[in-house]
């Protein structure tokens, strides 16, 4: 398990000692790079396509991979392509080669019949579902924290929107048959931590909510196989849910008749039990809860900050928005700080889960021109104008605004 | 249909099946494969097959700057995590450096030589510290 790609401590302190400690000035890096608009860090990275199925990615960080998407990536359409779907691992033991034949996915715990599942006996075996769904890191956006936080310091790219095609959980459990008495399901996967002792990733879910027909075991997305960084050959969909629950590269489900008491479900991943996950920064006492349902957001993709425009001409601004736990009842932009808010026009429904794009066509004066763009979900949740905070970098979601000049020529 | 730039999407593999639906509750169903007993051949419209994966990860060589003072972080860090992510870390105050290099301690179970933890704190709050 532990053999592909694996710097072990002892080799690397051979190569160390080999190399020596190289002392790197400037860029850590040959080749092209791009600027993320960052306010409090460093905000230069790699672009790199030195990533197996994967086109241009932002490099974060190579081991265990961190790829961002290139925001403009999702200016060209609803769904992400899976050849640039951000990724994000947690330890750095990935297997590297995964065999359709000899794959099995086991399903064990407080149920009548333990399974060990081929990937034959998923494609084939059990009802065929599709879902356009948004899968988001916890912390996209961190970055953008102020004051800053510890993290990866993702721009807005950790997140993408892909059709999902794969299986309901609930069918999977319905032929184990869960027992009376069962509280929640957890999940794990291929990958390992490097150092023995410590927690592997699970994670675990209500039982009502793992049965409740919308939570799936995708084996494609897009209309493909999953790349392996993204989970192949089978990974959890939790719509509406941070990617967080999505565990990838799934070969086990366990049924729990007592709460997951393992450090991922109950550690990692708290958020302020606050609307928004906000709290001021140096706030205590507030009580923590794991993160859960998405939050409304939205973007402008087709015109960056500090864009000129031409003044007094007709210029279409579009973007993608998504409703977070449901779906987008409206995307409203404001040219004056907020003060006036006019509708714009959505595109094509895929569902609830789905990214969707919306546009407006303005005519902007000469002089500097703000475009705000808030995203309204069919629960009645807007954005809100001033940026949650909170100590991890979760949940960022309040309203974008793009800063751009229009000019006369 | 503004945007309709997405390529060739999911053809190939669901030609055939209709996918217009919209605003159901949740996954939709599909029509099941050929037949849930026959063999399913691999040229089918409905099926789905899946193949082999065998891929290499891309490693870095990228080390911690600094000389002498990195040695401690270069010994001890590298094995689990390469220095991409540290490097970009934004300016933080001691207090949340010696809190990330506990959690990897403790948390995460890092085989840190205590004598390694003070030059490794040391490091990042110079390096990355809070001005």
């Amino acid at each position: 398990m532990r053999k592909t790609m694996v710097t072990t401590r002892r080799s690397f302190l051979g190569q160390a000692g080999a190399g020596g400690l190289a002392l790197v000035s400037g860029a850590a890096w040959a080749g092209p790079s791009i600027e993320l608009p960052l306010p409090g860090g460093p905000r230069e990275r790699a672009l790199t396509t030195a990533f197996p199925q994967k086109a241009t990615m932002i490099l974060q960080r190579t081991r265990p991979p961190l790829l961002e998407t290139p925001f403009e990536v999702f200016d060209r359409g609803v769904f992400t392509p899976n050849d640039q779907f951000y990724v994000r691992w947690h330890w750095a033991v990935i297997p590297t080669e995964i065999n359709v034949d000899s794959f099995r996915l086991s399903v064990s715990g407080h149920v009548d019949r333990a399974l060990s599942l081929s990937l034959k006996d998923i494609v084939d075996g059990l009802p065929r579902v599709e879902l356009a769904a948004v899968n988001q890191c916890s912390g996209n956006s961190r970055g953008f924290s102020q004051p800053v936080v510890p993290g990866a310091q993702w721009a807005n790219g950790a997140m993408g929107n892909a059709k999902w095609l794969g299986v309901r959980l609930k069918d999977v459990l319905d032929r184990a048959g869960v027992k009376p008495g069962a509280v929640q399901v957890r999940f794990s996967g291929l990958d390992q931590p490097v150092v023995d002792g410590a927690p592997k990733l699970m994670k675990s879910l209500a039982l009502d909510h793992a049965r409740d027909g919308e939570v799936m075991i995708a084996y494609a997305m897009n209309g493909q196989q999953l790349p392996l960084l993204n989970g192949f050959p089978l990974r959890v969909v939790v719509p509406g849910w941070y990617s967080t629950y999505w565990v990838k590269m799934l070969d086990r489900i366990e049924v729990l008749d007592t709460p997951d008491e393992n450090f991922w479900t109950k550690n990692a991943y708290l958020i302020p039990d606050t609307p928004g996950a906000n709290i001021t920064p140096g706030q205590t006492g507030v009580k923590m809860v794991p993160i859960n349902r998405m939050v409304p957001r939205s973007f402008v993709t087709n015109l960056k900050a500090g864009a000129t425009l031409k003044a007094g001409a007709p210029t279409l601004v579009r973007g993608i928005a998504f409703g977070g736990s449901t779906g987008v009842t409206a995307v409203d932009i404001s040219l004056d700080d907020g003060a006036s808010w006019r509708p714009t026009t959505l595109g094509t429904d895929e569902g609830k889960y789905s990214f969707r794009q919306w546009q407006i066509e303005i005519t902007p004066p000469a002089g500097p021109v703000s475009v705000m763009v808030r995203c309204t979900n069919s629960d009645g949740l807007a954005q809100p104008k001033t940026m949650n905070w909170n100590p991890s970098g979760f949940m960022h979601n309040g309203i974008e605004t793009v800063q751009m000049t229009a000019a006369r020529t | 249909m503004i945007n309709a730039a997405q390529v060739g999407f999911g053809a190939a593999v669901l030609a055939g099946v209709v996918l217009a639906i919209i605003g159901h509750p949740g996954p939709k169903d599909l029509p099941p494969t050929a037949s849930a007993s026959a063999p399913v051949s691999t040229n089918a419209p409905q099926t789905f097959v899946l193949k082999s994966v065998s891929v290499e990860l891309p490693t870095s060589d990228i080390t911690f700057p600094g000389g002498a003072a990195a040695d401690a972080i270069n010994a001890n860090c590298l094995s689990c995590h390469s220095a991409g992510m540290v490097l970009t870390q934004p300016n933080l105050a001691k207090a949340t450096w010696t809190a990330e290099v506990d959690k990897m301690i403790h948390t995460f179970k890092a085989p840190i030589d205590q004598s390694a933890v003070v030059a490794i704190v040391d490091y990042l709050s110079e390096t990355k510290g809070a001005k």
